[in-house]
Order: structure tokens, then sequence, then C-alpha cells
């Protein structure tokens, strides 16, 4: 166990015992009077001096935040104050949320963070408050006029200190967006924060370390070409193991008809790999004509938590190899902030696609009118259309030692609005299906409390409280329907959701959804199935079968 | 409490200036002809300037929030409100926001017991009174017409016998004056009452409720208890719409307190939060279409960015490349 994990019980006493307006205490004090404190578990590590050097962002140093000396550069409040004006110049989101905000208290219970900590400054509205107050004050008239009346202050150390612990809480997920009346999103008060913190050298290492790789390498986790092909082929042959198929995946093979992308800890993390195992007993089983590439092998973008620009320069590559390669259109993975950009972004920054085909399922002709410009089809699209089409043979008994229930990631739930999709292929793949409480799902769905970029070790405390709310929504179901199975479409869930449900509900194994597929798919020329991907023994399909054949 | 004191004595003096002004030192003039001018001028200049700053920025990227089904396969059902695809469906979602609220009809409260556990509960009051506060506003604003109008329209008579439908004083009581007054009560008292909302609010949320509650006041002081004679602050407002410089005819203080606060809405209006009024219909997670993969959305700052190509990752990497057989551009 992390030691940077607390014992439940202490952490339980801390959030029962702990005075918060969330349990209707009322605070002693103004916001702004709260003192901001680092300490162990409630900051993620900053960027290393090499890292930073690597992709040429300012202030490469040594620091923790725990430091009384951040060795900010000189003149750094300039630089911030400068690079805000600049953004509000160029988004009318950005500028349009800071000046309309009635502080009618909606998103105020809304955040995971909040829930969790009860940490005022986490509601959403304060959120967006820590900065407000400091462009407000970018009015020194009406400020000199009335002193105190419009709550505005001073960008001083410990505002900044505040921005970098707050911004660094949120993560991104619009949960509050979907309450707000004036459609508000902190999410993007957030991005511009961060991008501006990069720009003084106020960052974190478990973002910028896989910007970095993905750069270099062509994934977040850093792993160069050779490895990258290994360990699917080392993929391929636990398939064969359990299941007697031979797939066959390609590497960089240029004309075929479809790229395939996903976040790379589908090919290299626990539980992530049963999910690219999926995937691939999938493509084997219709036959598809795609290929995976070792410079695009990452569908995530961690460029999205850093900066816009940044963003859009490892999205790029993936058009950029989808040109190369000649393929007819990109099919993608099971991942949240990747298909934020991908949906959102991927056009609008690196488009228009026009060496690329409007996207077609080359087994049922279905064409995704909807992907059109973009030419990126969501493998939970893809198969939910093969599924209607009855060109799946699938066993959902094989997945009866599950009894599921369905996260939906905040990115896809709100940054895309998938919610039907990966509910219609889970039912036809698993006979236990049960829905977590109303308001924890679909846009009301909570975030795995790791999102954005704050996955880190160092940062456990914390994530146990952001993802306090979504457990607290599986343990429902799990008390009600012996839900033993958390089904997600997110690298990032399969990533954080694991260490969540051990601390909060033991007993909870994460999925992804194409692992369930790969379960319930008949492949021809199959072995007696007995056990799952991940080699536990299925319900129903023991060799007690054989004795009675 | 400094943030509700603060506010409070602002709005009590500004109430005393135009009474002390009028009252004792003959200033009709001031308060009756040239501010409530130069009020109406600046108010109407700061909202367009206002509205056409948000709309000079660019909208780089499509942030659509979709708060329901997207637009995908043929047989999955679309939600078209919550996840618009047609220009269409997102003026009905933006329309449904600015009418009935539709966001804050989802509003729900969460509960943190021990357990610890967390509970959501419905929670619609702040949706009823905001509700309720708004469409009174604008109600006893467009009953107002009769006085700027000789001739109001005819919709006004009707809303105004509508609005008076429990005719049990005289004059006639109206609803909405009962209904604002209870309206600004209540969000005046969930932000003392409730610790989340005691934390977020500032002076400048307290300001415009105490603002529009002195408004409020003066005006049913005037109709139900002073009984201010109403024919010549007709006149004066007529005389006003005609662009005329008159001085005003004879008309009790308490008018010009009535007035002389609203002129200080109309001139707080543009540079402060009510500004939300003209924002709600720009606001981009809402305006927007979910689209973005079907139709190219474009960032009209986009400049030529260098990315690190497949030559340069293959240089790099070739050797490693070739011992892992694929296939590489360059021997």
């Amino acid at each position: 166990m992390s030691k940077y994990l607390p014992k439940q019980a202490d952490l339980i006493r801390e959030m029962e015992e702990k005075p918060s307006p969330l349990k209707g205490d009322h605070a002693k004090e103004e916001w702004w009077e709260m003192p901001v404190e680092f300490r162990e578990g409630n900051f993620c590590f900053a960027a290393k001096p090499e890292v930073i050097e690597e992709l040429g962002f300012p202030n490469p140093r040594k620091w923790i935040a725990t430091d009384d000396d951040w060795k900010l550069p000189d003149g750094w409040q300039k630089t911030l104050m400068e690079g805000m004006r600049e953004r509000i110049k160029k988004y009318r989101s950005l500028k349009l949320y800071l000046d309309s905000c009635v502080r009618c208290g909606a998103c105020a219970d809304k955040c995971h963070f909040f829930l969790g900590t009860g940490d005022p400054k986490n509601m959403p509205v304060l959120r967006a408050e820590l900065v407000r107050s400091v462009y407000r004050g970018d009015f020194p008239m009406v400020e000199k006029i009335l002193k105190g009346f419009a709550g505005s202050r001073k960008l001083t150390k410990e505002v900044l200190r505040e921005w970098y612990m707050y911004f660094y809480q949120c993560t991104e997920c619009r949960r509050c967006s979907v309450f707000c009346p004036m459609g508000i999103d902190t999410a993007e008060i957030t991005i511009m924060v961060r991008e501006i913190l990069q720009l003084i050298g106020l960052n974190n290492n478990w973002i910028l370390a896989p910007v970095a790789n993905c750069n270099r390498t062509g994934n977040h986790l850093g792993i160069e070409p050779h490895t990258f092909v290994q360990n699917i082929e080392s993929l391929v042959d636990d398939i064969e193991e359990l299941t007697g198929v031979t797939v066959n995946p390609t590497f960089n093979r240029k004309g075929a008809e479809i790229l395939f992308i996903t976040p790379s800890g589908d090919v290299f993390g626990d539980p992530g790999v049963y999910t690219m195992m999926g995937y691939m007993l999938l493509f084997e089983h219709i036959g598809l004509d795609y290929t995976i590439s070792t410079y695009a092998s990452e569908g995530g973008n961690f460029g999205f938590f850093t900066s816009n620009d940044m963003m859009r320069k490892l999205n790029a590559k993936m058009y950029h190899e989808a040109e190369r390669l000649g393929v007819k259109w990109i099919l993608g993975g099971e991942c949240g902030h990747m298909w934020r950009v991908v949906h959102q972004y991927m056009s609008t920054m690196n488009g228009p696609a026009n060496f690329l085909e409007e996207p077609a399922s080359p087994i049922t002709g279905t064409k995704f009118t909807n992907a059109k410009a973009t030419k990126m089809v969501h493998i939970a699209e893809f198969t939910a259309d093969l599924i209607h089409n009855s060109k799946l043979k699938l066993d959902p008994k094989r997945n009866d030692h599950l009894r599921t229930t369905f996260h939906d990631s905040c990115n896809v739930a709100r940054g895309m609005g998938m919610f039907e999709e990966p509910r219609y292929v889970l039912n036809k793949v698993c006979n236990s299906f049960h829905e977590m409480p109303e308001n924890t799902i679909r846009e009301q769905t909570f975030c795995c409390g790791s999102g954005s970029g704050i996955n880190a070790e160092e940062y456990m405390e914390m994530r146990m409280k952001g993802g306090f709310p979504r457990a607290n929504a599986v343990s429902k179901v799990k008390e009600k329907h012996k839900v033993n199975s958390l089904v997600t479409i997110c690298a990032i869930d399969r990533a954080s959701l694991p260490p969540l449900m051990r601390y909060w509900n033991p007993g909870v194994s994460v999925y992804g959804l194409h692992e369930l597929v790969g379960n319930a798919l008949v492949m021809q020329g199959e072995k007696k199935r007995t056990e799952d991907l991940r080699e536990d023994p299925m319900t129903g399909f023991d060799d007690k079968e054989d004795d009675v054949d | 409490m400094k943030k509700i004191m603060l506010p409070l004595a602002m709005v009590a003096v500004l109430a005393l200036v135009p009474f002390i002004g009028v009252q004792y030192a003959g200033l009709d003039y001031l308060f009756g002809v040239v501010i409530p001018y130069a009020a109406a001028a600046l108010f109407m200049a700061g909202f367009v300037y206002r509205m056409v700053d948000w709309l000079r920025r660019p909208v780089p990227y499509n942030i659509t929030s979709t708060c329901g089904q997207e637009k995908s396969l043929d047989w999955i059902k679309q939600d078209r409100i919550e996840s618009p695809s047609k220009p269409w469906h997102a003026a009905v979602r933006v329309l449904s926001e600015v009418l009935l609220f539709r966001s804050l009809f989802r509003n729900n409260k969460a509960e943190f017991r021990n357990g610890p556990d967390l509970a959501y509960g419905s929670s619609k009051w702040l949706w009823l009174g905001g509700l309720v506060f708004h469409w009174s506003m604008l109600v006893i604003v467009v009953r107002h017409a009769r006085f700027f109008f000789a001739m109001p329209p005819g919709f006004v008579d009707v809303l105004d016998q509508m609005d008076s439908f429990f005719d049990i004083t005289l004059p006639a009581f109206y609803i909405t004056d009962a209904l604002v007054l209870l309206a600004i009560t209540f969000l005046f008292v969930r932000r003392m009452a409730d610790a989340k909302m005691r934390i977020i609010s500032l002076p400048t949320d307290y300001f415009p409720l105490f603002l529009l509650g002195g408004i409020v006041g003066a005006g049913v002081l005037m109709r139900y208890i002073a009984k201010v004679d109403v024919m010549p602050v007709k006149d004066q407002m007529l005389r006003l719409m005609s662009f005329s410089f008159d001085p005003p005819g004879e008309i009790g203080a308490l008018f010009y307190v009535h007035l002389f606060l609203v002129c200080v809405l109309l001139l707080y209006f543009p540079f402060s939060k009510l500004m939300h009024m003209g924002a709600i219909f720009l606001s981009p997670t809402r305006t927007m279409l979910n689209n973005s993969r079907e139709k190219m959305h474009v960032n009209p700052w986009r400049q030529p960015m260098k990315i690190r190509t497949y030559a340069e990752y293959e240089d790099d990497y070739r050797e490693k490349m070739k011992k892992a057989k694929l296939p590489l551009e360059k021997e």
C-alpha cells in the first residue's frame, strides 16, 4: 500500500468530523482568508527539469510544492496577467465565464472533489472565483472606487499557491457545467489556468513526463517501437493460449483499410491489456483489415492537460500517420479524454483530413455520418453497429461470473454525448447489468477522481477523496445487486478505479467494455473456453461439464 | 457581516439621496430629468458594449456540453435538445434555459452522512424561486409600459388585468408585487442560511437584491400606502419618452426614490453580474452544436505548427524498428 494512502479509518474520521459547508457548518472566515497548506498527499510532484527542458517549457528547476521558495522567475505576476489577458482575447468562453457567474450556488455540491473533501474552495463557483477575484482587480478604477465591494484581490504568492492547488483538484470533468444555468464550464477556466501556470514553471510531472514521452516515442508510457510490438505480440500469445485462436495484428502497414489507435495503457497496463485482447479478438472475428502504428501509438493526449498547443501537437500525429499509411479512416479505442480531444478538437486543430474517406464499416456497410469530417469512429459505435447487424457470434453466458455496472467516463459523457452505444454493447455481451443511482450516471456521472493527469501515486489521498462519490455510487449497486464488476470505456479509469475500488469497495474489479466483448465472442476454431481473458474461471463452463458430456 | 451590511448601507444611502435632494434641496430637475436620461443612455450604451465585447471574441473550439445522447447510429435515439446537432435544437436548448431555467430544474442537493455516505435529494427551490423572481420582474417591467406610452399596447392591459386578478385592495393589488418581494426574500435568506451560499456570496450578490428590494419597496409604498398621485408621474415619463427637457410637475419625493434607484440599477447593470441577462444567450457550451465530428469547426486564429514527424521518429528508432521487422520508409 502506498505511503501516500491514509488508513481508511483516519480518512473517514476526517470526512465525518471536519466541519464543512457540505455538512451545513458555517465557516468562521471568508474563503480568501483560509490558508493554503501543501502537505504530503495533497499535491503532485513538479515536473523534472530534464522533462521541462525536453519540451522547451519555461523555468526548468528542481522544486516541490512544500518548499517555501518556488523559485519563480522574475516578473511572474506580469507573465501570468499577460497570459490571462491574451487568452481572454482569444477565447469568448473564458471571458464570458469570468463575467457572467451570479453565484447562485447550483454547482456548489456537484463537484466530486467538494463532496469528497468538503473544502469550500472545491465548490466550482469558488474555484472560478480564485481567478475571477484577480480578474476583477484587473480593472483598477472600479476597485479604487469600490474597495472591498467587488471582492477583488491582487495576484500574490498566496493566491498563486491557491491556483496551483485547486486547479489540480479539478479534473475538467464538466459535471458542474451540466447544472449551471449559464452553462459556465469550470473546465474552460481550469484549462486556461493550467496553461498559464506552465508559463512560469508550475506543473505536474505525472502530466509532463507522459507528454514528453508521447512526443518522442509516440506514446505516454515512453514505449519504443520494438517494445511496443513485443508487448502486443505477447498479448497475441496469451490469446492463443486461452482461446486457441491466433490473431494477427499488423504494425505500420501501408494500405490497411483502417488505422486503429488506442491509449497505450491498453498495451501496457493491467487491466487495460485485457481490453486490448478484446479488440484484437473482435478484429479477428470480423476479419478487419487494420493496422496499429508505433508512431501514433497513443490515443490519449496529456497535452490536453498542459496547453492547447501541446494538445494539438500530440494529436497531429494521428492524421499525419493516417495520411502516410494511406488508410481510409481511423478507429479509436476506449478512452475518455482522448475522445473529448478527438470529438471536439481534432478536426479544428489538425483538420481537414481530406486524404481520408468518410468512415463506413467494411462489415455492415453502415456509414458513420456523424464522423464524416473528423473521420474517426469510436469503437463502441463500431461494435454497437456490428451487433445491431448481427455480425458477431456472442455468448453472453461467458460473462455470467460478472455482475456489472457501467461507469460513464466524464469526457465521453459530457464532451461527446455517448451514452447508449456502450450500454447496448454491454447488454449484449453480459446477462447481469445494473445501473448506479440516477444522479451518478450518464450526464451526471462522477469522475473517477484521477482524471486530467492527477493519477499520480503521491496524490493517492486526494484521489481517494475525489473518487469517493463514484465509489459510493458503486457501493449502492454492490449492496443491492451484488455487482462485482465496474465496466468502463476509459483507460484512465482502468488505471485509477482499481485502487479506488480496493479502497472503498473491495471485491469490485474494473473491466474495459471490449474485454467483456472478447470474453463473449465465439471465435471460429476456438478451443473450449473455461476462463475469461484474465484467466478467471467462467461460471457454468468448468470442467465438470465435460464429465456430463 | 461586512459583506451584507456594506451593500445594505449603500442602498439606504442611495435611497436617501433623492429624498433629501428633492424634499430639501429642490433638485427635482436633476432627479427627474438629468439623471434618468443619463442612466438610460449609459445603460443602453453599456449593454451594447458588453454584448459586442463578448461577440467580437472568437470561439476557437467546439465545446458543447453534451447532456444527452449524441447523434450517431440511425437506430439510437438522439437527445436533440441536450445534444443538439441542428441550429433549431440549440435554439430550443438556449430558449428553454432563458425561459424555463432548464438546467436549474435538474438541480439536486447532495447530503453527506456518516458512514460515510452520500445521498442526492430533489432540490427545486432555487429553480422555483429564481423563476418566480425573474418572471415577476418581467411582468412588472412590462406593466410599467402604461407609464411610458399614452396608449400602451393591448397585451399590457391584459397582463395588467391578469396580474391584478385578486382585486382585494384599492388600487388593485398586483400578484407580482407580492411574488417578487417573496422571491427576493427567499434569494436573500438562502444566501444567509445555507452554509455553502454564505461563503460564496459577495457584496455584489447582496447589492442587487437590496437594490431591487428598495425599488419594489418604494413602488409598493407609493401605490398602496403613500398613494402618490400617478398622473404627474405619467406626464413626466411621457415627457422623457418624447425627449423633452421640460421640468417635472409636482410629484411626491417617494417617487424620486423609486426612480433614482431604478437609475442606479440601470447604471450598475452593464458593469455587473446582472449582465448574465445577455450572457445566457451566448454561452458556447449551450449555443454550440454537438456536430464537431460531422462538420469541421474553424478556429480563426489557428497558425501552422511544427510537429514531430514520422520521418524524425524513424530516424531516431530505425535500428530498433528494423530489428522488430517494422516496415521502414528509408532503409
